[in-house]
């Protein structure tokens, strides 16, 4: 899932301070599951702001509404028919639900309420952790099954690097060290050999170098 | 046992302090009340096992959001004592109420828009 964190009060408070009706749209997919942006973080983050408002005796009308998804035009058109009677967005989507509210309704201000982090798994209730940096040429059958690329502090290919000490990452004594990680689950996996194959240099144009990235099956389009 | 506590206190029942969650305790606060506690089982007693446990985590949590809000969070709190111990949630009640006093009335009081009272009905 896509993983995001709330932004700080004060953060929004600053964005929002020109405005006193706010349109509050979360979503009900991964940062429902992350507990950054769903129904539940919507009902909290409005109940935050009309108190802070309040505080400082100034007024403030949201609209609280959760979307089943920021990133699917039909359930972004649901909020047509009043979108319009308020003066901004604020979305606690991820960064590409925040981004198509906006592309939908070109003349609206949307603000982002979260920062969006990464694509990860829930370790237990209440505990997030980075798996994947979506590079567009996965390499986790070379590796284990563990990404290089998002649990190596430094991406590399052939690890781990000089700073590898008992199993931890020199950039963090609580972070494991990724290649720590690959070379353990080689040796469960019985394939320690692929640690000897050199894994060569990476094509980044799939990932981020080669420009913003579209995916396209046209055998679904209509 | 008659035992007298504050009548500024009132009482909201739940089954169990674990279904407090933090939306309650905001917007017992948007309706202008002027502190909230939680009268929990003893840790370790709690009939559904962790409920009074994650309520603790859970007004910890709440806490620091209402520092952030500006309305102190001093006033929110947690209690635990057996429902046996009539004398304990007097007392409790008496100590809450004492402490809010000394904070003074909620800067929100009856500022709030869109507030539902108990009948739903939208200020
Ligand atoms: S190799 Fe690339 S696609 Fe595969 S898990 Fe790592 S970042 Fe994601
Ligand atoms: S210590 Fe391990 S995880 Fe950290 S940068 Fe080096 S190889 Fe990567």
């Amino acid at each position: 899932m896509i993983v995001a964190n709330r932004k700080s009060l004060e953060e929004i408070l600053n964005m929002l301070k020109p405005y006193k009706k706010v349109l509050l749209l979360g979503c009900n997919e991964c940062v429902t599951v992350c507990a950054a942006g769903g129904e539940r973080e919507v009902g909290v983050l409005a109940s935050e702001l009309k108190l802070s408002r309040a505080k400082d005796g100034q007024e403030i009308e949201i609209k609280e509404q959760t979307l089943e998804r920021q990133c699917d035009h039909e359930y972004i058109d649901q909020v047509r028919p009043f979108v319009g009677d308020y003066e901004v967005i604020l979305s606690i989507a991820c960064g590409a639900g925040i981004q198509y509210v906006g592309e939908k309704y070109r003349t609206k201000i949307v603000l982002p309420g979260v920062n969006t982090t990464f694509l990860g798994v829930t370790l237990e209730q209440g505990v997030w952790s980075e798996r994947c940096q979506g590079c567009g040429e996965c390499v986790l059958h070379m590796t284990g099954g563990v990404c290089p690329i998002a649990r190596c502090a430094k991406s590399l290919l052939n690890g781990p690097c000089g700073g590898s000490s008992n199993g931890k990452c020199e950039v963090d004594k609580d972070l494991d060290c990724g290649w720590q990680l690959i070379i353990d689950r080689l040796k469960e996996l019985n394939q320690l050999d692929r640690y000897e194959e050199i894994i060569p240099v990476k094509d980044w144009t799939t990932s981020r170098d080669g420009g913003p990235r579209k995916r396209l099956r046209e055998d679904l389009r209509l | 046992m008659r035992l007298n506590y504050p009548t500024n206190v009132k009482i909201v029942k739940v089954p169990c302090t674990g279904r407090v969650d933090i939306l309650l305790i905001l917007h017992a606060f948007e309706s202008g009340v002027d502190g909230v506690y939680l009268a929990g089982c003893l840790e370790g007693e709690c009939h559904f096992l962790r409920g009074n446990l994650r309520a603790k985590k859970r007004v910890q949590y709440a806490k620091k959001l209402l520092d952030e809000v500006g309305l102190g969070g001093a006033r929110l709190e947690m209690y635990n004592m057996s429902s046996a111990q009539g004398q304990r949630f007097a007392e409790v009640a008496r100590e809450m109420t004492e402490k809010i006093k000394a904070l003074g009335p909620s800067p929100v009081k009856n500022r709030v828009r869109g507030v539902q009272d108990s009948r739903g009905q939208v200020k």
